[in-house]
C-alpha cells in the first residue's frame, strides 16, 4: 500500500485474463476483415515489415518522455477519450504550474502508476484519495496522454498573443458545418488514448481533478474504436459507415512524409510539435443503411469489403483516378469521397489520422447518436486540413450522410524531453 | 438535504454527549427591549440601513459586549470579523427600532464590525482594534477554541432559525401565502448554514428537509418542502396546519440537540465540505426548491456555512498549512463573487432564470473550493 505503483508490465496476473480478452478482441477485429488481412500480406511483399514493432501489446508502456509527443504517431490504440478545457484562473503562474503538476501526474499514469504520491489507497484515513482508484490493478494499456494548446488561450489573459503560432490560424467557416459552440474549442486539450477504456477515462477524471480552480471542463468526448491506423503493422479499421477508414494515412514509418507533412519547424517553441484538427462528425447512419451497396461504394470510390479504390483489386493498390470502367465513366466518380480527399487532388495535402468511432447513446427519435470524431494531426492546417475539407464540404457527397457538429484546433507542443521539463515550458519560458 | 445514501462520516460521528444548554458567553441574543439607554461597560453601536457606527474603534483585550440600536427600516445583523472574515461573534435578526447585545470575547488584534442591513452582503464595515495582553493558545487549545467558536456559530444560526420558522409557520396557518413564500427562503437560510450538525440526528433531517422525490413509496412526506409546494404549485395551504405545527416542532427539537452535541475539529473539516457537495448536488441543478426556484438562498447559507467552519479552523490552519489557507480565501472569495452576480435586492435569482453558463460558472467555483477544502481534513486530524 501506499508505493503508487500498479503491478508492472508482464505481472501475471489478474490482468491477465483481460489482456487476453483483448487479444481476441483485437485479432477477432482483423480475422473478421479477411480482405483486409490479405491486403496486408500482398503489400508486405513490396515494402519491409517493421516485424520490432509489438503495437497491440496491452501490457507496455509507451515512454512518456522523447522529442515529440506520444499520441500521435504511437500505433493508434483502441480507445480514446478526449477532453478541452478552458483555463479559468487569470493568473499566468496558476497555470504554469498546472501545468508542471499534470505533466508529474502524466508521466506517473502512463507508465501504470496512479496519479499521486500516495494513491487511491496509501493516504492518510481522513484525507480525499490523490489517485480517484478505478484504474488500479490494470496494466499501462499503452496509455499515452497528449497535450495541445488552443487558440483561445492565445489571447492577452496570460501574455502570450505574440507567441501564437501562424499555422494556428483560426479555421474558416465550411459550408454545411453546425458546429455547437459548448462542444467546440477550448483553451487546452488532452487526447488521452488506451487499449483500456477505464484507463483513459482515469487519466482524464484525475487530470481534471488535480486543475479544479485552475481549468474546467470545457467538453469531453469518449471514442470506441480507432478509425484510422498510424502504424503500417495495424491493419485498417472501419467507420461508422462499414468503410475502412484511414488506408492512406500517414504511418510512423513514413519517415521523410512525416518531416514534410507532420513536424512543425523552424526554432520556436513549436519546434517538433504539430498541429490537431478535430471534428465531432455526426452521422445519420439509419438513412445510410438504406442506401444500395453500389451508391456506398461510389460515394466513397471504394470497395466495401476489402477497401480496394474502385477500378483495382487491393486496399493498399494506388487510386487510378484516370481509369474507365467499359461504360466509358470513371471507375471513381469525379466527386467520390476518395478523389475529393487525395494529396493529389489537394497540392499533396496528407494528415495523419488519429480518429474514433462514437456512439453517444441516442437521440430520443429512435436514432444511434453516432459518428466519427475525427482528429487530425499535420505541420500546418492552413494549406492541409483547410483545402481538403474545404473541397469536401463543397462537393463530398456524403454531406447527405453527415454533419460536422464540433471543431477544434490545438497546437501541440514538441515532446517532454525529462523530469526536469513540463507541457509548455518553451512556450511560457 | 442530502440524500441519505450519501451521507458520509462528517458530522454524524459526533459523540453525541448531551451536556444540555450550557451558555458558551458570547454570541447569546441578550436582552431584546425596546432602546434601551446604554449601559456602562457596553459599546453602543448605531445601526441604520446605511451606517453602523460602534461608539469606539479600540477595546481592551478580554470580553466587550456590544449593545446595537437599528434604527433603520430593514432587519439588521452585527457581526465582529477576525482577519478572513472569520466570525468571533454575532447577532442576527435585530428588527427596527430594536437593541440587542452581543458578547464577543476578543483577543488582541485587528477586526473589522460589520453590520448588514438586510441581512444580505458583506456589510457595511468598520475597523476595530483590540489592545492589551493576549496569551498564545497550545495546539490543543486552538482545537478546543475552532470547536468552541463554531458552537457559538451554530447557536446564534439556531436561534434565528427558531424565530424565523416560527414567523414562516405562523404565516402558513394564517393562509398569508405571499408572506410565508417571502419567509420560506428566509428561514430556510439559517437551516442550510448548520445543516451538517442536523444531520447528526438521522430521523429528524428528512422530517424537515425531505423533498418528494426523496420518500419511498407510502413514506409520510411532511416539512418545509410539503409546504413549499403547496404555496407554490397547489396555491393551498389551508389543510397544512399540522404540517406547519410539526415542522416547528422539529425545528425545537433539532435546535436543542443540535446546541447540545460535542463537535470535533474533524467534524468542522468534514461539514465544510460536506455543505459545498450540498451545492454541488442539490443547489447547481435547481433540485434543492423545484418549485420555487429560491435555491440560491439555500446555496448562499451553504457557502457562509461552511466558510464559517473553515474559519473557526482558521488558527489552526494558518500555523500548519499557511497555503492552503491562501488558497481557501482566494477561493471563497471567487465562489462568492461569483455568487454575487446573481444577488437580486435582498435576495437572489431564482434558479430557474440562470442560463446554462450561468450555473457552469458557479459549479466551477464550487469545485475549485471543493478541492481544497477536502484537504483541511487531514491537516485538523494531524
Amino acid at each position: 500500500m501506499g508505493n503508487g505503483n500498479r503491478p508492472p508490465a508482464g505481472t501475471r496476473g489478474p490482468s491477465e485474463g483481460r489482456m487476453s480478452r483483448r487479444k481476441l478482441f483485437g485479432f477477432g477485429a482483423a480475422g473478421v476483415a479477411a480482405a483486409g488481412a490479405g491486403a496486408l500480406a500482398t503489400r508486405s511483399l513490396v515494402e519491409e515489415p517493421p516485424a520490432a514493432l509489438a503495437v497491440d501489446h496491452v501490457s507496455t508502456p509507451v515512454p512518456f518522455y522523447g522529442e515529440h509527443q506520444a499520441g500521435i504517431v504511437t500505433p493508434a490504440q483502441d480507445r480514446l477519450h478526449f477532453v478541452a478545457f478552458d483555463v479559468v484562473t487569470d493568473k499566468r503562474a496558476e497555470l504554469v504550474e498546472l501545468l508542471r503538476e499534470w505533466t508529474a501526474a502524466a508521466a506517473r499514469l502512463t507508465q501504470g502508476r496512479e496519479a499521486g504520491a500516495s494513491g487511491a489507497a496509501g493516504g492518510p484515513p481522513e484525507a480525499a484519495p490523490d489517485d480517484t482508484g478505478e484504474a488500479l490493478d490494470l496494466p499501462a494499456s499503452a496509455l499515452t496522454l497528449t497535450v495541445g494548446f488552443g487558440p483561445s488561450l492565445f489571447d492577452d489573459r496570460f501574455g502570450l498573443a505574440d507567441r501564437r503560432p501562424a499555422a494556428l490560424a483560426d479555421l474558416p467557416k465550411f459550408p454545411g458545418e453546425h458546429l455547437v459552440p459548448e462542444i467546440s474549442g477550448g483553451d487546452i486539450c488532452v487526447q488521452a488514448c488506451a487499449h483500456d477504456p477505464q484507463v483513459a477515462v482515469h487519466a482524464v477524471r484525475n487530470l481534471a481533478r488535480i486543475g479544479f480552480g485552475r481549468v474546467s471542463v470545457r467538453w469531453s468526448q469518449l471514442g470506441f474504436g480507432r478509425t484510422s491506423s498510424t502504424s503500417r503493422a495495424q491493419a485498417t479499421p472501419r467507420n461508422l459507415m462499414g468503410f475502412k477508414d484511414g488506408t492512406n494515412n500517414l504511418k510512423l514509418e513514413d519517415d521523410r512524409l512525416l518531416r514534410e507533412h507532420l513536424w512543425a519547424r523552424g526554432g520556436d517553441w513549436m519546434a517538433g510539435g504539430t498541429y490537431l484538427v478535430t471534428r465531432k462528425i455526426r452521422m445519420t447512419i439509419e438513412t445510410w443503411d438504406r442506401t444500395s451497396l453500389a451508391e456506398q461504394e461510389a460515394i466513397f470510390g471504394r470497395d466495401k469489403r476489402a477497401g480496394a479504390p474502385l477500378g483495382r483489386k487491393a486496399e493498399f493498390d494506388p487510386p487510378d483516378f484516370a481509369a474507365k470502367g467499359p461504360d466509358g465513366k470513371p471507375y471513381i466518380a469525379p466527386d467520390a469521397h476518395i478523389r475529393l480527399a487525395h494529396p493529389s487532388s489537394n497540392g499533396d495535402a496528407h494528415l495523419l489520422r488519429r480518429g474514433y468511432n462514437y456512439v453517444d447513446g441516442s437521440d430520443g427519435l429512435g436514432r444511434l447518436d453516432a459518428g466519427l470524431f475525427f482528429m487530425a494531426y499535420q505541420r500546418d492546417p492552413r494549406t492541409q486540413f483547410v483545402p481538403v475539407q474545404m473541397a469536401l464540404a463543397k462537393r463530398d457527397p456524403l454531406n447527405e450522410y453527415i454533419k460536422h457538429v464540433s471543431s477544434g484546433l490545438f497546437a501541440c507542443p514538441p515532446g517532454v524531453r525529462d523530469a526536469g521539463d513540463h507541457w509548455g515550458r518553451a512556450l511560457f519560458a | 438535504m442530502s440524500r441519505p445514501a450519501s451521507r458520509g462520516p462528517g458530522l454524524a460521528i459526533a459523540a453525541l454527549a448531551l451536556t444540555g444548554l450550557a451558555a458558551c458567553g458570547s454570541g447569546e441574543p441578550a436582552a431584546v427591549g425596546a432602546s434601551a439607554p446604554a449601559e456602562p461597560g457596553k459599546i453602543t453601536v448605531a445601526a441604520s440601513d446605511t451606517e453602523c457606527r460602534p461608539a469606539v474603534t479600540e477595546v481592551p483585550a478580554g470580553t466587550t459586549t456590544f449593545a446595537i440600536t437599528n434604527g433603520g427600516s430593514k432587519v439588521t445583523e452585527f457581526y465582529v470579523y477576525a482577519p478572513g472574515d472569520r466570525v468571533m461573534a454575532e447577532v442576527e435578526n435585530i428588527v427596527p427600532g430594536l437593541t440587542r447585545d452581543l458578547i464577543a470575547e476578543l483577543p488582541a488584534g485587528t477586526y473589522e464590525t460589520a453590520c448588514k442591513p438586510g441581512m444580505v452582503g458583506k456589510g457595511i464595515r468598520n475597523p476595530l482594534k483590540v489592545t492589551g495582553e493576549h496569551k498564545p493558545l497550545t495546539a490543543d487549545a486552538k482545537l478546543a477554541r475552532a470547536t468552541a467558536d463554531y458552537k457559538r456559530y451554530v447557536k446564534s444560526q439556531t436561534g434565528t432559525l427558531l424565530v424565523k420558522t416560527e414567523e414562516f409557520v405562523d404565516a402558513v396557518k394564517a393562509g398569508d401565502i405571499e408572506q410565508a413564500k417571502a419567509l420560506y427562503p428566509v428561514s430556510r437560510t439559517y437551516w442550510e448554514r448548520i445543516e451538517p450538525v442536523a444531520e447528526i440526528f438521522g430521523d429528524l433531517d428528512p422530517a424537515i428537509d425531505a423533498r418528494e422525490a426523496d420518500l419511498a413509496e407510502g413514506e409520510e412526506w411532511t416539512g418545509f418542502h410539503r409546504i413549499e409546494k403547496d404555496l407554490w404549485i397547489t396555491k393551498d395551504v389551508r389543510g397544512d396546519g399540522p404540517i406547519a405545527d410539526k415542522l416547528l416542532a422539529d425545528v425545537k427539537t433539532i435546535v436543542a440537540k443540535a446546541n447540545a452535541t460535542e463537535l470535533t475539529p474533524l467534524n468542522l473539516a468534514n461539514g465544510a465540505k460536506e455543505l459545498l457537495d450540498e451545492v454541488a448536488t442539490g443547489k447547481i441543478t435547481g433540485e434543492e426548491d423545484i418549485w420555487s426556484h429560491t435555491d440560491l438562498w439555500d446555496f448562499d447559507a451553504n457557502l457562509e456555512g461552511s466558510k464559517a467552519a473553515v474559519q473557526a479552523l482558521r488558527p489552526v490552519l494558518e500555523e500548519r498549512a499557511p497555503d492552503l489557507v491562501k488558497t481557501l480565501d482566494e477561493r471563497f472569495a471567487a465562489a462568492e463573487a461569483a455568487l454575487a452576480a446573481h444577488q437580486r435586492g435582498d435576495g437572489w435569482r431564482p434558479h430557474d432564470e440562470l442560463s446554462k453558463a450561468e450555473l457552469k460558472k458557479l459549479s466551477d467555483a464550487i469545485n475549485a473550493l471543493g478541492e481544497p477544502i477536502s484537504g483541511i481534513a487531514p491537516i485538523v486530524a494531524k
